[in-house]
């Protein structure tokens, strides 16, 4: 399959601090991909890196074999890579409807418009409600919203930009355990329809080995692991490292913490 | 959901100012004239307040659009109402097209103070100009609309619907601006700017058209009271100018582009009744007005029509 997304010998250092090191990651059209590793270990730079937020100290990203390092997180997005984000980043004083209007909206507008025909802007958002379960909450104002709400407003408004790749930041973060599945399978059941390369931070290991097809797992800026969800969460380091050595991962199935 | 009903409102007040302007009374007519020019720089001013920003430097726009008539009459000997006006939307939307490449990198405070100091500087260039009539500035008066001779004993008219038409269309365009995409941006841009550049929408490109936008209402606006009122002079550059815009702006709310008319009105009617009937206490039933709203009506005086219905 062709690559998507590609990462060359990327490097970023904030002073005397190494957030990347020499990572290097090709990403395969339609996969899910999970991002892994304790706090700081380098997987949200990388997510950042790769949307534009960050400028790497040095290596390159390519996306569809085009060279996007440095171009701003507008200018991604207009690629085609958007991201929802660890704390949602709503409008606040909008409803949920127009939230998601202007998602569509600023999407309709953009150079990737013309090969996505999918009906009127409104249709979109109703289309958008309806497959994120928020019917509920249209009129609403985002502010006022439940944390699980929002979280999956904030993953909707990403999908609204009709991404070819997704990154999703801890989408399940702040989500109640017995919602994350629902959450994940309502997310998951969503992007099926328009075919997305799913890269996401998670870090419920019942989540990473249930939704994803590959798992990367980051410690202190590096890739230490790579590879079948089941194979990384059983590898010895990132036990160590990543899940902890007190958790018992059952053939990548179960853990329990 | 209600039924928005703006687009008609805005149309019976065209129908019934234009048709009863010949029968009212000339304070009332003159009233009414400066109080829609005004609320025709308070729509731009809310404009920008729905994008998140606020302005105390209208005044430049103002006073721009109000020279620019007034030039238009004193040096190049033209008297026509269309080519006038024309002029005063012209000047202010070039300047603020040059002026908003620098303002929309700004928010908050910065941006508030620095648009201040560019009006205060217009402010400071033509009390220095003795050739503009310095701190007195000059006189105008109009003979003709789009080339018809204005019949005789009715300019006083046409001025006043030229400001009622004027109010019509730029409301009109106003409401319909913000039912769009570029307006639902502004509000976006107002409650999250990080998340706008991540949906692939340029935040500053949005602050500059809609900066430009509220410059070209506030010279409209400066050029209607330069010919309502026949005369320019450089206190329409001033702060304190400015701070009355920001003032009508909160005493109105953003809920809706009638909003600022009827605040304009408000404040025009307590200022002229307050200065006639306390003329030493007038700032003061200003002060108490506003007060009042801020405790009471903390989303203007439009919140009053909104009450009881479900936010939508």
């Amino acid at each position: 399959m062709a690559s998507v997304l590609e990462a060359r010998n990327l490097n970023k250092s904030f002073g005397a601090v190494t957030a990347a090191a020499d990572i290097n990651v090709r990403v395969e059209q339609d996969s899910v991909v999970g991002l892994i590793g304790s706090n700081g270990a380098g997987k949200t730079t990388f997510i950042n890196m790769v949307t534009g937020y960050l400028k790497p100290t040095s290596g390159s990203i390519h996306y569809l074999e085009r060279d996007i390092t440095g171009l701003s997180p507008r200018v991604v997005t207009g690629l085609g890579i958007c991201r929802s984000f660890q704390i949602p980043q709503l409008f606040n004083t909008l409803s949920v409807h127009d939230n998601l209007m202007v998602g569509v909206g600023v999407a309709a507008r953009s150079s990737r418009a013309a090969d996505s025909a999918r009906g009127s802007e409104e249709q979109q958002v109703e289309g958008l409600i309806e497959r994120f379960n928020l019917a509920g909450y249209r009129g609403q104002a985002a502010g006022l919203l439940p944390e699980g709400v929002r979280k999956l407003l904030d993953i909707a408004m990403a999908v609204a930009g009709q991404p070819k790749v997704l990154l999703l930041d801890e989408p399940t973060s702040g989500v109640s355990a017995d919602e994350k599945f629902r959450l994940m399978d309502m997310v998951m059941e969503a992007l099926k329809v328009q075919g997305v390369t799913v890269l996401f931070v998670e870090h419920d290991m019942d989540i990473v080995s249930r939704y994803t097809h590959r798992v990367l797992a980051f410690y202190e800026g590096r890739i230490i692991a790579d590879g079948e969800p089941h194979a990384v969460l059983d590898d010895a380091e990132v036990r160590k490292y990543v899940i902890g050595e007190d958790l018992h991962v059952q053939s990548g199935r179960h853990a329990q913490a | 959901m209600f039924k928005d009903r703006t687009s008609q409102i805005l149309l019976a007040a065209l129908v019934i100012l234009l048709v009863a302007g010949p029968f009212a009374p000339r304070w009332a007519m003159f009233l009414l004239n400066v109080s829609l020019s005004w609320g025709v720089v308070v729509l731009g001013m809310m404009l920008l307040m729905r994008t998140g920003l606020v302005s105390f430097g209208q005044g430049l726009y103002y006073c721009l659009g109000a020279y620019a008539a007034g030039v238009l009459h004193s040096k190049y000997a033209v008297s026509d109402i269309a080519i006038m006006l024309l002029a005063s939307i012209a000047t202010a939307g070039l300047v603020a097209a040059v002026l908003g490449l620098l303002l929309a990198k700004y928010r908050d405070i910065f941006f508030a103070m620095l648009s201040l100091a560019f009006s205060m500087i217009l402010f400071g260039l033509l009390v220095r100009s003795s050739e503009l009539g310095s701190t007195d500035g000059f006189g105008l008066s109009v003979s003709t609309f789009a080339g018809m001779a204005l019949p005789e004993g009715w300019d006083r008219y046409a001025v006043f619907a030229s400001a009622v038409v004027a109010t019509f269309v730029s409301a009109w365009a106003i409401h319909r601006y913000l039912n769009s995409h570029l307006g639902r941006l502004a509000g976006a841009i107002r409650d999250n700017e990080l998340r706008v550049e991540y949906m692939g929408a340029s935040v500053r490109r949005v602050i500059h058209l809609n900066y430009v936008i509220s410059a070209v209402l506030a010279g409209l606006g400066g050029g209607l009271v330069a010919i309502t009122i026949g005369h320019v002079d450089p206190e329409m550059a001033f702060w304190t100018t400015s701070g009355e815009f920001v003032f009508i702006a909160i005493l109105s709310g953003t809920g809706n582009v009638l909003a600022p008319f009827l605040g304009a009105t408000i404040f025009e009617t307590v200022r002229s009744y307050a200065y006639e009937i306390l003329p030493n206490w007038w700032q003061i039933v200003l002060g108490v007005t506003m007060l009042l709203v801020i405790m009471f009506l903390p989303g203007g005086l439009w919140s009053i029509f909104v009450r009881g219905r479900k936010a939508t």
